[in-house]
């Protein structure tokens, strides 16, 4: 379980988060929504330990993460999200590889067949087994994100943070990425963090949707105040939740990405 | 008529434009020697083509009444065997420092801020120390090219480190990866092509330093050669002695660049 308790998160006098508590059971599929700016990246990156809180701890079975990343905490970023130096194969041997203990992070002999093996076996299941032997710069967005996913879950992490994994793809590959990210979750069954910017996405994947939002407001020194989660929503049964949100929320009112974060 | 910025030559030109500059220099000088030679015959200054090759088939096939050697391969040996020494060992130190730096936040505190301080120092002012400390012997000469270009290529490895996307460092360590693994298989293969790149770069400062320490103190070598010859004003074997180090240049500089390409196509793409 990973409970959050009163989180605070500032840097000098800018707030960016305030009085975060949560608590998410194993096998949740959490989406984090929410403009930009309004520190939902923030909480990502604590629950991926690049960042520390300024208050309050983050537990993950009541002991505090560590507060640098693990094997615990799988991540899938939005771009850069794999070695560009490494074939598709040798980018899952490679995950294989860093998980044993050896300071040359190369595999030999019997474990480097187990590991192909394995690789192979992950890469079937994302659809890359037509690519094994290509690098990342010739696969498309959709393909080098399909890589970076294999990648995080062929060591079964405990939980899998997801940074805008679609955000710069097109359209109708994300709905496909959105059918594999769901078998793969009840696959695997990892504990999923997902921060997008698109709302059907959040509405439509998760189990749990997190919306967050500043809680006050002071127009005089915008940063005073942090944001919090102002919605903590069960999701995943269409229909059923949308009619209780208030009109801003609802799904046919919102637009179908907020403001886009540039890429490149 | 379109703003000069848009203006591109057309294909066929491209080639002839790029051409043309080097046929008008070997016009002029074709034209200046033979009116210098036409009223002088014993003029040194601008060598015909046929004095330079005379010069050359003496100092390239014909041994040398003192030593025995074929001069001018001697030289060429002996230079490149300098730079090649100076700029290997400047490439492994640079590299080495440059990873560290770049990648430890802890290594990087102390050395950096020395880094940058010896890199402003102007080698050939220490040139004179070398001979003092190493001799005048080989040493000397390959150390100076060492520091010459080490800092250099320590400093562009480091940039190269840090610029090399965070989120990988961090998607390494959530596949369980220590900081040795992460050197070694993220980073450093990563910054092979850098350091060749880096050394392409370093080879003009490289070709400095070894002439520079070869005018001074040396018995062999394409720079001793030319300095040497100067006192007798023959220009027939400097020149194709100069043509000679610039086709070498030449041919490192598009070989590394070539090898950069046929071993590692992924940076060429900028790799993502």
């Amino acid at each position: 379980m990973i409970e959050a308790r009163n989180l605070w998160k500032h840097y000098g006098d800018n707030v960016v988060l305030e009085r975060v508590s949560l608590k998410v059971q194993e096998g949740e599929f959490v989406t984090l929504v929410g403009t930009s700016g309004c520190g939902k990246s923030t909480f990502l990156k604590m629950l991926l330990g690049t960042e520390t809180p300024s208050r309050g701890a983050l537990l993950l079975d009541d002991q505090p993460m560590r507060d640098e990343p693990d094997a615990d905490r799988g991540i899938v970023f939005q771009q850069y999200a794999v070695f560009p130096h490494m074939s598709v194969l040798d980018n899952v041997i490679a995950a294989r590889a860093f998980h044993n203990p050896g300071v040359t992070g190369y595999l030999f002999g019997q474990r480097h067949r187990l590991a192909t093996t394995e690789a192979k076996n992950m890469l079937e299941r994302v659809g890359l087994s037509q690519a094994l032997h290509q690098y990342p710069h010739e696969l498309s967005g959709g393909m080098r994100q399909r890589l970076a996913i294999a990648q995080a879950l062929i060591n079964k992490p405990r939980i899998l943070l997801l940074d805008e994994p679609f955000g710069a793809l097109d359209p109708g590959i994300r709905t496909d990425m959105h059918a594999l990210m769901r078998d793969l979750w009840n696959q695997y069954k990892p504990t999923v963090f997902m921060v997008t910017h698109d709302l059907r996405e959040g509405f439509y994947l998760g189990t749990r949707l997190l919306v967050f939002d500043k809680l006050r407001q002071d127009p005089h020194a915008p940063q005073a105040y942090g944001a919090g989660i102002t919605y903590d929503l069960p999701v995943g049964q269409p229909g059923s939740i949308e009619s209780t949100l208030p009109p801003a929320l609802q799904l046919k009112s919102l637009p179908q990405t907020l403001p886009a974060v540039a890429f490149s | 008529m379109k703003r000069l910025i848009n203006l591109k030559p057309a294909s066929p030109w491209h080639l002839l434009l790029a051409v043309l500059p080097f046929a008008l220099l070997l016009v002029l000088y074709l034209l200046g020697s033979d009116a210098r030679l036409e009223a002088n015959p014993a003029d040194k200054l601008l060598p015909s083509f046929a004095q330079m090759g005379d010069a050359m088939e003496r100092l390239a096939l014909e041994p040398s009444k003192r030593s025995g050697e074929l001069l001018f391969w001697a030289d060429t040996a002996s230079s490149l065997t300098r730079l090649g020494s100076g700029v290997a060992i400047a490439a492994m130190i640079g590299l080495v420092l440059g990873l560290l730096t770049g990648a430890l936040p802890l290594v990087k505190a102390p050395l950096a801020p020395l880094l940058t301080v010896v890199s402003l120092v102007p080698p050939l002012a220490l040139l004179p120390i070398l001979f003092i400390v190493f001799g005048l012997g080989e040493l000397s000469k390959v150390v100076l090219i060492a520091i010459g270009i080490t800092p250099f290529i320590a400093r562009d490895i480091q940039r190269s480190t840090m610029e090399i996307p965070q989120e990988q460092l961090v998607k390494a360590q959530t596949l369980g990866a220590s900081t040795p693994q992460i050197l070694l298989r993220v980073l450093l293969p990563q910054l092979m092509p850098r350091l060749i790149d880096a050394v392409r770069l370093s080879l003009g400062a490289g070709w400095l330093f070894l002439i520079a320490a070869e005018a001074i103190a040396a018995t062999d070598g394409l720079g001793y050669r030319i300095f040497l010859v100067r006192r007798y004003m023959a220009m027939d074997v400097i020149l194709p002695y100069v043509a000679w180090i610039t086709l070498l240049a030449f041919v490192f500089d598009s070989t590394l660049a070539r090898l950069n390409r046929r071993l590692f196509p992924w940076h060429a793409q900028g790799g993502r």
